[in-house]
């Protein structure tokens, strides 16, 4: 399909501000190419006739798009002018082009591009701004004319005319794909709609500020469905790349996997570097996902935590906006262990599961109500948590059937293999193989300065946070000394109050010894905060930072691969010298086959190595974005427990102070 | 209270005990001392407008242990008996400091030069903290002395404050230490004893057992804030430590650069954070100990007191018992009464002086330290603040 044509600019990864341009047009073309054909033969939406108009002249805007474009806006605006009875909107419509200039500002026909484009589209829709700028894209990267015009001022149809074309062509590809199922409702729905609109004329007005306001919110109206299907191509378009060498990678090996990934690409036409942040937003806002409720399930050793798993998502891959599922730990794992399967190989940065602790959960099976094991139980909640919202906001993890899977699916099958193979086992295993792989390849000189850096600056990293780790950790641990300590003290203090002969005194340390008591709490509580927001963040990201290390590895052994291949082909060749010199020419045909047959392996590694090694830096810029953001938000969340506790502490010394001001 | 001092920190500790003296006619002070290897050498100011001194002002250098031998005559003086005593210094303890920068001159090679410096610097402040300390305390045992309206008068003292060679006391060899231990055991024994002789004076018998009750529970009090203290301490040592290792992450982290921003800032406050604590709990620790120990010390002095009011009281009734003697019993009897009157009298004087002294104290450490926190739980609050705004507007 369409990857074979996008495999051959490897560049791409590298440089992604002009890819997104180039990137689009090809797409689009790739995408015509392959769509059309197959979007006529399920052609759902059969019965309605217009929408055989707007399916063909968007596919054309695409392949064509100037002279296609400039015909296609005019049927619409034939279309439209019939309809005209009501509104601004009417009148945008009926005038379609020079109207269009006078009624948005003052530049002319020639330039008005530009300006209008960005002027009509921030102004009505300005929560929408990540939608808006995908469309300029698009647009303004297709050289849409005066049809950007009426775009901007029709705000919703005009999209869906560009839309329209990416969410068709998917659906036909790709059936098992919920996202392409997806966007067929959506555009069945929209479709009519559009068309009603465009005839009745009645709706674009209101229309456009109801779409935008809920365009993240999951709509259900079909101008909603707009701006959704919208958000949803771009999620699909947010990791075009990835998809693609997705696509790319796993079509070789992965047969399955490589269908929707495939589609999803080349739905993906347009990429852009804001649509990283876009990503960013669409996963905080499309996919919530809590665990809550841990239940122990079962007596004795056989009994086990369960945690709820509530996903609310207004993404349409999914059956319903909300739904809640039952998972155990070894369900987690199962996950990871599934996904490392099906993608670690090709570069993807998998997040790590918490690691499998049999004394912790030994406690928990054996104790009744201990406070550790109920520590224990709500640190492995948090952990699971964070551990499946990291897997989410992955954008190609997310397009996995196995996650969607997790998340959805009321029964799982038992994941068996993890019970020997806990998280821990499995990262020292990986940690093994690291270990061998960088020996065996210490001989591999890094053409890629970039990897040399970052893999030192990985190995660094660990180290630090390792370092930073213990230390968090005994701070975690002195501190709840001092909390203990605070409150010895609060009571002996009590003490000496209560054998004080003067009364004021006396008064003055049981009301020290009531403030001491309230410190203890405080320090209680930061404890905990140490080590919830702190020291787990830390721990997250010793076992990302192995996982990164995972990846490099992967890189590596593709190197290997590919140098192997290399060599073998070497001595393919001196046979074949060999054999000539020799005169045989019985064997000569049979050197010759194997030489062509290496060559094509060679070839083969070698691309997959320049994939993998561009999957790799992706991902890896990902994790470095996530990082930050990461940090910044869980320092911040720290600095703001340590400044309530300190506010705390100001407001029981400051009620304390008159008592001691008051003896005499 | 008149100090020529501009060290705030000996101010506060001047006005902890020394709150009944507020005349300037004498007044000492420590403005220096010299540690040299494990001796310590105090230079003891004083400035005076008593006859009984030659020159109205001067200083002496003295040694630790001049000061043990002038709280020793003082107690062994009989007619102190009746007298709260103040309690002598701790002997000079730099061995923890000093210990700590032995190992640290050891694990030198395993860290880094940060971490090193870092550590040498704490360790350094430690020590100059344990330095103050005992000045402090040597000093607030000669004004306790200075501010007491008969011990100022003592000779002994006098020439402590005077003379301007070296008093060639010399340590308390092995048989007197022996000798102070089983002095001390045949106290408490004597304690033990006495606790069953029915007590004449029912406000010595309530001072009793308030002291004894009040003893036991302030030595818990300071053991426990002791020990909160130090793990208030190991806290604020885990935030240096944090700092540091967050330091060196962000200096190695080129890439992550707003985190790397993030990290400075909180690298930043915990050092703050970490400072402050520490300078607040040691200052808290300081006023506790110093109280309890006075306290503690008082009581002993008064507890000793009693006994040997006891004592005489019952060398008296064995005179009258035997029926022998009666005429040298009576004059011991008499003496004894005499004495014990004179005992009970200067004791509850004493005790009453002691007690709104103790008051007193309390109140101030109680001011100063609230005060303190709020100081600096108010610090670490704008530190906080303004390191989350750095933070929200990366």
């Amino acid at each position: 399909m369409a990857a074979s044509s996008e495999r051959s600019p490897p560049p791409f990864p590298d440089s992604e501000e002009p890819e997104l341009l180039e990137d689009s047009d090809e797409e689009a073309d790739a995408f015509t190419g392959t769509s059309i054909s197959e979007m006529d033969s399920p052609s759902p939406d059969s019965t309605r006739p217009p929408k055989d108009i707007f399916n063909e002249p968007p596919e054309d805007i695409f392949s064509d798009p100037l002279s296609n474009i400039n015909s296609e806006p005019q049927k619409k605006v034939d279309a439209k002018i019939p309809s005209p009875s009501s509104d601004e909107a009417v009148d945008l419509f009926s005038d379609p082009l020079d109207d269009d200039s006078e009624v948005m500002s003052s530049p002319e026909v020639q330039n008005p591009m530009p300006d209008l484009l960005n002027e009509p589209v921030e102004a009505p829709k300005s929560d929408s701004s990540s939608k808006s700028s995908s469309v300029k894209k698009a647009a303004s990267a297709e050289m849409f004319g005066d049809d950007d015009d009426e775009e901007d001022l029709f705000k919703e149809p005009p999209k869906v005319v560009t839309k329209k074309p990416q969410p068709s062509g998917p659906p036909v590809d790709v059936f098992t794909e919920v996202k392409s199922d997806v966007k067929v409702k959506p555009q069945v729905k929209d479709d009519p709609t559009d068309l009603f609109a465009e005839e009745a004329l009645t709706a674009p007005a209101p229309k456009p500020s109801s779409g935008s306001s809920s365009s993240r919110t999951n709509g259900v109206h079909s101008e909603e469905q707009d701006l959704f299907s919208e958000a949803t191509v771009e999620l699909s378009l947010d990791s075009p790349c990835n998809d693609r060498k997705n696509k790319e990678a796993v079509k070789p090996s992965v047969s399955a996997p490589a269908a929707p990934v495939a589609s999803s690409s080349s739905k993906a036409p347009s990429k852009s570097l804001e649509e990283l942040e876009e990503e960013e937003s669409e996963d905080k806002f499309d996919l919530n996902i809590s665990i809550t409720n841990p239940e122990k399930v079962g007596d004795g050793m056989n009994a086990y935590m369960a945690y709820k798993v509530s996903t609310q998502t207004s993404l349409t891959m999914f059956r319903s906006k909300t739904f809640t599922v039952r998972r155990r730990f070894s369900d987690f794992l199962g996950l990871f262990e599934k996904l490392s399967e099906k993608h670690s190989q090709n570069g993807y940065l998998i997040p790590p599961p918490p690691e499998k602790s049999i004394l912790g959960m030994t406690k928990v099976k054996v104790g009744k109500e201990d406070p550790s094991s109920a520590e224990f139980v709500e640190r492995r909640r948090a952990a699971l948590e964070r551990y499946l919202q990291r897997v989410v906001s992955h954008p190609s993890l997310l397009q996995d059937p196995d996650v969607r899977e997790f998340l959805e699916k009321e029964e799982l099958p038992r994941a068996v293999s993890t019970q020997a193979l806990s998280g821990a086992g499995f990262l020292k295993m990986l940690n093994k193989a690291t270990d061998a792989v960088s020996k065996m390849t210490i001989k591999m000189n890094e053409q890629d300065v970039w990897f040399d850096e970052k893999i030192q600056d990985v190995e660094n990293e660990e180290q630090h946070l390792r370092k930073l780790h213990v230390m968090v950790e005994s701070l975690v641990n002195h501190r709840k000394e001092l909390s203990g300590n605070t409150a010895v003290f609060a009571k002996s203090v009590a003490m000496l109050g209560s054998s004080e002969d003067n009364t004021a005194l006396s008064r003055a340390l049981s009301q020290l010894a009531e403030v001491e008591d309230r410190i203890e709490q405080l320090h209680q509580e930061q404890a905990s905060n140490d080590f919830f927001t702190f020291s787990e963040l830390l721990a997250d990201y010793i076992r990302l930072l192995g996982a990164v290390r995972g990846c490099f590895d992967q890189r590596m052994k593709a190197w290997q691969r590919w140098q192997d291949a290399e060599n073998m082909l070497q001595k393919k060749r001196e046979a074949e010298a060999k054999l000539l010199w020799a005169n045989k020419p019985d064997k000569l045909q049979q050197a010759k086959d194997e030489i062509t047959e290496w060559e094509a392996k060679v070839t083969q590694y070698e691309r997959e190595f320049e994939r993998i090694s561009a999957t790799v830096r992706k991902e890896v810029i990902r994790f470095d974005k996530e990082k930050a953001r990461d940090f910044n938000r869980q320092v911040i969340k720290y600095l703001e427990s340590l400044l309530h506790s300190q506010q705390q502490l100001i407001k029981y010394w400051d009620a304390f102070l008159p008592e001691a001001k008051a003896i005499v | 209270m008149t100090s020529i001092s501009e060290d705030s920190d000996k101010e506060k500790v001047r006005s902890v005990s020394v709150d009944l003296n507020n005349d300037a006619s004498l007044v000492i002070d420590i403005p220096d001392a010299l540690c040299e290897r494990d001796k310590v050498k105090f230079t003891v100011h004083t400035k005076t407008t008593l006859s009984s001194f030659q020159k109205p002002e001067f200083s002496v250098p003295r040694q630790h242990e001049e000061f043990i031998w002038l709280h020793d005559t003082i107690v062994e003086t009989e007619e102190y008996a009746g007298l709260i005593i103040p309690p002598a210094p701790p002997k000079p303890d730099f061995e923890g400091p000093r210990e700590k920068m032995h190992k640290l001159g050891e694990g030198e090679s395993s860290m880094t030069k940060e971490e090193y410096a870092k550590m040498k610097q704490e360790l350094e402040a430690e020590y100059l903290a344990v330095f103050k300390k005992t000045v402090q305390v040597h000093e607030v045992f000669l004004q306790r002395l200075s501010s007491h309206p008969i011990f100022r008068k003592d000779r002994n003292f006098q020439i402590f404050l005077e003379y301007d060679q070296d008093l060639s006391v010399r340590r308390k060899n092995a048989k007197e230490m022996f000798g102070g231990f089983f002095k001390n055991m045949v106290k408490s024994a004597d304690e033990v004893l006495i606790s069953g002789v029915k007590e004449v004076d029912e406000f010595f018998e309530q001072e009793k057992t308030f002291l004894l009750d009040y003893s036991s529970k302030i030595k818990d009090a300071s053991a426990k804030a002791e020990k909160m203290t130090r793990s208030h301490k190991n806290v604020a040592d885990d935030y240096n430590h944090i700092s540091g290792a967050l330091n060196s992450t962000a200096a190695d982290n080129n890439t992550a650069f707003k985190k790397t921003i993030s990290v400075c800032v909180l690298q930043k406050l915990e050092d703050r954070v970490a400072s402050d604590q520490e300078l607040k709990l040691t200052e808290l620790l300081r006023y506790y100990t110093r109280d309890i120990q006075a306290a503690k010390d008082l009581l002993y002095r008064r507890a000793r007191a009693l006994a040997d009011n006891e004592n005489s009281n019952k060398a008296l009734d064995k005179a009258r018992l035997k029926g022998k003697d009666i005429a040298q019993a009576e004059e011991n009897q008499k003496q004894c009464l005499q004495k014990f009157d004179k005992l009970s009298e200067s004791g509850k004087k004493e005790l009453t002086s002691f007690k709104a002294r103790r008051v007193v104290a309390f109140r101030k450490n109680l001011i100063e330290m609230t005060e303190l926190e709020i100081k600096h739980a108010k610090n670490s609050v704008s530190l906080l603040q303004g390191s989350i705004e750095i933070l929200n507007s990366n």
